[in-house]
């Protein structure tokens, strides 16, 4: 085999979440009940403008969680050796941007170093000028051509992505219509989306469309790897979270007396201590434990990985309390209800009438604040790596570009695109997770007064 | 009144142990005192006899729970729980690793994080007070939409952007003040003018649009109704009736809050080189300092039920009806 698949921690996990995502998927399909407030977030245009952006993003971080080791060219004795460098699908499919790095800082579209170096041209005379770049506008051999080259690309680029979003668009009308989506806002979302995506595309092929970082990456890739780091934190600590809150938030409020004080006094005691030391507490420890045991890890990526899932995990369990408080507090409200009363009275057990009565009715609650969750948990991963608890430094992450460039903006001429392409990818995500969670907020909240009958 | 609280102090007695407890399984039990000497001397070529110093500097090479070499209470007293955990009950926090005692350094920081935060904070809730009572005023009409999308536009963007945003375009763009630094007396102004004006922008989306959900609820209510039934303006109404009426969970939300503005904020001080609590611990974390970062979850976790406290007497003062008993 030409590869060797990986199956890194922080993959699993999330492939898990993946099936247990499509397993509730199927499972509320075939219930009306289940599936009428997904209906209207179905109709919500802003939520299904958002959901298209956040499925790019999704898709992104899908691709870059299957990993992989390239087999090398020589053989050792008939057998394979495999690269030690673990790579991911996306790597291989944006590989010219992964390889294509420069000398070190270039701008947007520059063609030559944001710094000056000695030059020697063709006759041995030495200049002291902005060197060209090695891959950013190569193809150029006039400087002057620049503009006119960026602008024919981009337009070109467009062009190919509005062709392929109109053929998306006309393939999936049909579909749309059946299931009642907003049918003009998606399709101009949808060939908005594939234009600019044509052209980045078509003009990243030859220069660096977001410039170059300090060792000459391209920041449009270090970007895009970031998305799957941002998606792991808000999604796999939901797994650490949920099982928490939902077991301990449900028995304290079904069961009263000394097993709700024993969790009442856990969660005091947890949500007493203010986040970010307990998280920047609960880390410290965590790295002297893998500084200490070097020989658990046999590469840099295993680690940096086992990093994150452990922020993961340290992140759930500092953050599960809230969740905990008011499911503890509906299943108050809820075991009181007669049909709670008459499932007692029928003598069904405490457990069946946990999973069977009790969590259907609170899954809304979670649900709510699952979607909420996310958006702050990819903010706080940034915050987090600025003060020094958050990925491991080698892990691409928004977080550790923020941090590299935060010294930079003292430069002159200041180096401000890495900034921007941080901050800018992560307000598109933040900001089509908080439209998102708000529809699935109001669709699902039965506070909120609806005129619609129930079917 | 008085035994009320007695109780809740009483109260917060055991969740104080849970947090020390907690602490204490953290930094001594899950790593053990020899792990944090080799990890601060370095990995290579660590010595035995180099971690023995290390943790005798510190006062680490005691026995963690119990001392069977000492006699008496000591047996108890001569460990390290008792130094460096139980102590904090008597809020000594000892040393850090350069030797300053942690509690005076404490009380000599608590100063400037104040001079950030607290103006911070009141600017801040009147701010979106006002904010979020503009946007009910104007309910369900564009201006409130706008509003609400600024909201979340707003809250959408990570807090580092306004801070470093807020440095690049107002010191360096515009040099109206300098870009970090501090100094007390008159000259303080310079320096807290820009901290405060980008913790108050950094909080406007999400505090705004959440005050609004509150006053909305409360503007639903039959007694709104009444008072309009008998003739009073809008904004009579909103502000003699739903504001007062909505102090309940604004309280509920902001009071906590107070006692922990002690702390500081963690990425303005760090940024702005305000040398209060909040860069304290931010330095201690990436120096490693263990004691002090012990010392200030302790403290934290003490602030934060301080802050419980409080929220139950200022029921009492903004509702009649509620008695502490």
């Amino acid at each position: 085999m030409s590869f060797m698949p990986i199956i890194l921690w922080s993959d699993a996990l999330v492939f898990l979440l993946l099936a247990s995502g499509i397993a509730t998927a199927w499972y509320v399909r075939r219930r009306e009940h289940l599936l009428l407030p997904w209906r209207r977030v179905a109709q919500n245009a802003t939520a299904m403008v958002s959901l298209l952006v956040l499925s790019l993003f999704l898709l992104v971080g899908l691709l870059d969680t299957l990993h992989y080791r390239a087999a090398l060219p020589e053989t050792n004795g008939g057998e394979t050796v495999y690269s030690p460098e673990v790579l991911s699908v996306f790597d291989k499919l944006v590989e010219p941007l992964r390889l294509q790095t420069e000398k070190t800082y270039s701008a947007p579209f520059a063609l030559t170093l944001y710094a000056k170096e000695s030059i020697s041209d063709a006759q041995g005379n030495v200049l002291h000028d902005y060197p060209r770049l090695r891959y950013g506008g190569a193809h150029l051999a006039d400087v002057a051509q620049r503009n006119g080259d960026v602008v024919k690309r981009a337009l070109t680029g467009a062009l190919g992505g509005l062709l392929a979003g109109l053929l998306i668009a006309l393939g999936s009308r049909r579909w749309l219509v059946q299931h009642g989506l907003p049918l003009r806002p998606m399709l101009i979302a949808t060939l908005l989306l594939a234009a600019l995506i044509g052209a980045t595309a078509h003009l990243a092929a030859a220069y660096h469309v977001l410039g170059t970082d300090k060792v000459g990456q391209d920041v449009l890739y270090l970007s895009l790897k970031s998305i799957r780091t941002g998606l792991i934190i808000g999604t796999v600590t939901t797994l650490v979270m949920l099982p928490l809150a939902l077991f301990l938030g449900v028995a304290a409020g079904y069961f009263r007396g000394w097993v709700d004080d024993v969790i009442q006094y856990l969660y005091t005691v947890l949500s007493s201590i203010p986040s970010v030391l307990l998280i920047a507490a609960a880390v410290l420890m965590m790295q002297v434990t893998i500084d200490t045991h070097p020989h658990w890890f046999d590469n840099s990526a295993a680690r940096a990985d086992l990093r994150l899932v452990f922020l993961c995990l340290i992140l759930g369990v500092t953050s599960w309390t809230g969740l905990c408080r008011l499911l503890r507090g509906e299943t108050l409200k809820l075991r009181e209800l007669e049909y709670i009363q008459a499932a007692q009275s029928f003598g069904v057990s405490s457990l069946r009438i946990l999973t069977r009565h009790i969590m259907p009715n609170v899954m809304h609650i979670i649900l709510i604040a699952l979607v909420m969750d996310f958006s702050a948990l990819v903010l706080a991963e940034a915050v987090l790596s600025y003060v020094g608890v958050g990925v491991d430094p080698s892990m691409i992450s928004f977080g550790t570009m923020i941090n590299a460039a935060r010294l930079e903006m003292g430069r002159e001429p200041m180096v401000w695109w890495a900034l921007t392409a941080a901050f800018g990818f992560m307000l598109v995500l933040v900001l089509a997770a908080n439209l998102f969670a708000d529809a699935v907020r109001d669709a699902f909240d039965p506070r909120l007064n609806r005129t619609e009958a129930v079917a | 009144m008085l035994a009320y609280l007695l109780r809740r102090i009483l109260y917060a007695v055991p969740i104080l142990i849970g947090v020390n407890l907690l602490t204490f399984t953290l930094f001594f039990v899950v790593n053990t005192p020899d792990d944090m000497a080799r990890m601060q001397i370095g990995i290579k070529r660590v010595t035995p006899e180099a971690i023995e110093k290390w943790k005798l500097q510190r006062g680490y090479d005691k026995p963690l729970l119990v001392n069977s070499a000492a006699s008496g209470a000591g047996k108890l007293t001569d460990t390290i729980f008792w130094q460096k955990s139980a102590s904090m009950f008597a809020f000594d926090f000892g040393y850090s690793d350069d030797g300053r005692s942690i509690g005076r350094e404490i009380v000599t920081r608590m100063g400037p994080s104040l001079a950030i935060a607290l103006p911070t904070f009141f600017i801040g809730l009147v701010a979106y007070v006002s904010f979020a009572l503009l946007m009910t005023l104007f309910r369900a009409t564009a201006l409130d939409i706008a509003g609400v999308a600024l909201c979340v536009l707003l809250m959408s963007v990570s807090g580092l952007f306004y801070i470093i945003g807020g440095q690049f375009l107002v010191s360096k763009l515009w040099h109206l003040v300098p870009i970090s630094g501090y100094a007390g007396g008159a000259d303080s102004f310079k320096f807290m003018a820009l901290p405060i004006l980008i913790g108050v922008v950094g909080g406007i989306g999400s505090s705004s649009r959440w005050y609004r959900t509150i006053f909305l609820e409360e503007i639903g209510k039959d007694y709104v109704r009444t008072a309009r039934a008998k003739g009073l303006s809008e904004l009579a109404v909103l502000f003699r009736h739903v504001l007062k009426n909505a102090m309940i969970p604004i309280l509920t939300g902001v009071v906590v809050v107070i006692p922990l503005l002690f702390m500081g904020s963690l990425l303005t001080e760090s940024f702005f080189g305000i040398p209060g609590l909040g860069s304290y611990t931010i330095d201690a974390i990436n120096a490693q300092d263990f004691s002090v970062v012990r010392a200030m979850v302790f403290l934290g976790s003490a602030l934060y039920i301080a802050g419980l406290i409080l929220t139950d007497i200022s029921y009492t003062m903004v509702d009649p009806r509620v008695r502490l008993s």
